[in-house]
């Protein structure tokens, strides 16, 4: 790779394609992500828990929300982002970009069932029921399936290689949920608010509750990062082991 | 063109040959339907109640129960190689199968869910709609289904993981093929439920036939 094609992006994604390479720069970040996560969910979760103040018409319930919301931000976030890798995955066949979608996978329907659980828990407080069938909570249940479709289809098959293919294929085609869950409480009425924060008019959240869950939902990130970098380690030294043993198979 | 109709005249008349298959489908959707009245009671305000929900959710598993072999009897016996490595657009011979899997699963379904609707006491009024909706979703149903059969090719348990991709998929078609009768039975607009289940085909048209050849040209590799 020359000088001249450094500053292009697909260039740099190239870059780190060598896993010796990624894993130099995943052990730089990975500390990093990790203090950060821990200041982050400290300070999200105080101001939140105790120095944010409580709803005028929800009361204390109002902090769930503090969980539930950038839990449910980090479900459709790493979805994108695995379809977004799975595009890389199919046009360049880049090796890492593999890696990463099987490594985010459970993590994302670990958020998914995060925000559909909390969800559920401040549901029956507001609505007077754990579940309704309105088009939110449907859509999102229906990304926790296909994130549950994407780990199955990813460990069914004998061939790892094979496995990441056809479920970088799927992550592809059930993206088209991710914006229907973004604009589901705008083009249906539904119980579920409307977005508070991601707003083209700007928040209407009030700062002292703005903060607090902009904090968690760094937390979040900051963790994601951390986690997904630590599983695609782990998987790098599993397939250097499975290589090994082939490699002494092989005599 | 040519390779789209040898592939459809191929594929019918293996599905000729083999007609049983079919009618198993047929006879798993009958059947499916007709034990609802047996499991919620004869009850004729109720049955009208739950029918376009029930058909439709038959009418889809009917679908993922034929769906699995759309390509695997080509992958076992090599012939699936063939084809990927033919000149000829894959995505073309992709159509003519789910267009062959459609007129052998899905028009029948289409043709008997009205009487089935009879049996569960339907409204003659609605049974228009119903069937307006079940010819503009099933092509949906087999394009989706399609999608999945291609990627589990090779794969251990795939008939049932087929199921586990695919149901997800589906869940937009059955709300609002249910909705349109729905609607037909309280007396409101049909026409824009239609409309939407229309759409959906459409983008399944131009997109499951495209990510069908990808899923089968990795599996061909």
């Amino acid at each position: 790779m020359g000088l001249k094609d450094r500053n292009r992006p697909a260039a740099t994604m190239h870059r780190y394609a060598n896993p010796a390479r990624f894993l130099r720069l995943a052990r730089a970040v990975q500390p990093w992500a990790a203090v950060l996560t821990i200041i982050c969910l400290g300070a999200g979760l105080y101001l939140g828990l105790f120095a944010s103040p409580a709803d005028y018409q929800q009361g204390e319930s109002v902090r769930i929300m503090y969980v539930h919301v950038p839990a449910a931000w980090m479900a459709l976030f790493v979805y994108t982002s695995m379809a977004a890798a799975s595009f890389a995955a199919l046009v360049w066949k880049h090796p890492l970009a593999d890696l990463f979608a099987k490594a985010a996978a459970p993590i994302g329907a670990g958020f998914t069932l995060i925000a559909l659980a909390t969800g559920s828990l401040w549901g029956k407080p507001m609505w007077g029921a754990w579940w309704v069938w309105d088009s939110r909570l449907t859509s999102v249940l229906v990304l926790f399936f296909l994130y549950l479709g994407h780990i199955a289809l990813t460990n069914a098959f004998d061939e790892p290689t094979r496995g990441a293919r056809a479920a970088a294929i799927l992550a592809l085609v059930g993206f088209v949920n991710v914006p229907i869950i973004k604009f589901s409480v705008d083009w249906w009425n539904t119980l579920h608010q409307p977005s508070s924060v991601l707003r083209l008019d700007g928040p209407t959240i009030d700062p002292s509750m703005l903060w607090p869950l902009l904090l968690m939902g760094v937390a979040f990130t900051g963790y994601f990062l951390c986690v997904v970098i630590l599983r695609m380690r782990a998987e790098i030294a599993a397939r250097r082991i499975r290589a090994l043993r082939y490699s002494r198979a092989a005599g | 063109m040519r390779p789209f109709f040898a592939t459809l005249r191929r594929e019918l008349r293996l599905a000729q040959r083999q007609s049983s298959d079919i009618l198993v489908a047929l006879l798993f959707f009958v059947l499916a339907v007709l034990i609802l009245p047996f499991g919620v009671g004869p009850a004729p305000d109720l049955l009208r109640a739950v029918a376009p929900g029930v058909i439709w959710v038959m009418a889809l598993l009917a679908a993922l129960l034929s769906m699995d072999r759309l390509f695997l009897i080509d992958h076992e016996d090599g012939s699936l190689e063939q084809i990927v490595l033919s000149p000829h657009p894959l995505e073309s011979v992709v159509l003519a199968k789910c267009l062959a899997h459609w007129l052998t699963a899905g028009l029948p379904v289409v043709i008997v869910a009205p009487l089935l609707g009879l049996m569960l006491n339907m409204d003659t009024a609605s049974l228009i709609p119903l069937v307006g909706a079940l010819a503009l979703g099933t092509p949906t149903l087999t394009l989706l289904g399609a999608i999945g059969a291609a990627l589990v090719l090779g794969a251990r348990r795939g008939g049932v993981l087929v199921s586990l991709l695919v149901l997800p998929l589906y869940i937009p078609v059955l709300i609002f093929g249910v909705a349109a009768t729905d609607a037909a039975i309280h007396d409101l607009p049909v026409r824009p439920h239609l409309l939407i289940e229309a759409a959906i085909l459409l983008a399944a048209l131009a997109l499951a036939p495209w990510a069908c050849a990808g899923a089968l040209r990795h599996a061909a590799e």
